[in-house]
């Protein structure tokens, strides 16, 4: 601990996007969504452990999580998925250096790494808009 | 070295993921071992006695773990912890997944090796 640089932003690192923009919430929505359904799936882990008690037990806990209150907690579930896994898509992309550009010297207007992303950012976000829709129509046409 | 390679496998697990969960569905029903209602007993246990479910489901319990605590671990070292807290954070996580491992193998393998149950849902004799 003495050798380091005391620059750590703490709790606020993980959610303040600063002067970085919305990349910057995009990545504190990505580790959000990536904690809510880190969560569910722990849980989910020991919901689907029900199959050992045989037909009996797993219907008597479907019922149970079939309340309102589970699907809208399931519904959650599905637009954290939704978003984490089409900007996770988009993370690996830039990962592996495409969409980045070629590095180049700085010269007026500047260009960066995260201005050139731009287009790719706005297409993942409309993917995962459209499959939120999609995903909120069928959990409502299932609901009724 | 160490952390890059931890990093690749988050990512590839990540992939599998991605592959498994979002196109599982499409990939069965071509081969005709696809389900219609999911969750219903029948089907769910119809799946769960398939060698190819039971093994995906194992590959994205591994998968899903491993990426889930590795980025849990990884969010938390942002915190500039010491290096002991470090390590007890590390060894938690991999605890943890193991253990959750376990028990998620455990039942997939159980549930797979009871062939009365289908003969039950079916209306015939165990």
């Amino acid at each position: 601990m003495q050798n380091r640089l005391n620059n750590n932003l703490g709790f606020r690192g993980w959610v303040s996007g600063g002067r970085y923009g919305l990349d910057r919430y995009a990545y504190a929505l990505h580790r959000l969504t990536g904690l809510g359904i880190l969560a569910y799936f722990i849980m989910h882990i020991f919901v689907t452990g029900a199959r050992l008690g045989g037909p009996g037990q797993w219907n008597s806990r479907m019922a149970f999580f079939g309340r309102p209150i589970f699907k809208l907690g399931e519904f959650l579930v599905f637009l954290a998925f939704a978003f984490h896994a089409i900007n996770g898509i988009r993370l690996v992309i830039i990962e592996l250096g495409y969409m980045l550009g070629k590095p180049g010297l700085p010269a007026y207007p500047y260009s960066y790494s995260t201005l050139r992303q731009k287009p790719l950012f706005v297409v993942v976000m409309l993917i995962a808009a459209a499959l939120m829709i999609i995903g909120g129509a069928n959990f409502y046409s299932t609901m009724r | 070295m160490r952390e890059s390679r931890l990093w690749f496998w988050h990512i590839l697990s990540a992939i599998v993921m991605h592959m498994g969960t979002m196109h599982l569905g499409a990939i069965l029903t071509s081969i005709g071992i696809g389900s219609r209602d999911p969750v219903q007993s029948a089907e769910v246990f119809h799946r769960s006695q398939q060698l190819v479910y039971m093994i995906t489901y194992i590959l994205l319990l591994g998968a899903a773990l491993f990426h889930g605590l590795y980025g849990l671990r990884s969010m938390l070292f942002e915190l500039s912890l010491s290096k002991g807290m470090e390590k007890a954070i590390g060894s938690v996580c991999a605890l943890a997944g193991i253990v959750l491992f376990i028990y998620g193998t455990y039942v997939a393998v159980r549930v797979f090796q009871m062939p009365q149950i289908l003969a039950v849902l079916k209306g015939g004799q165990p």
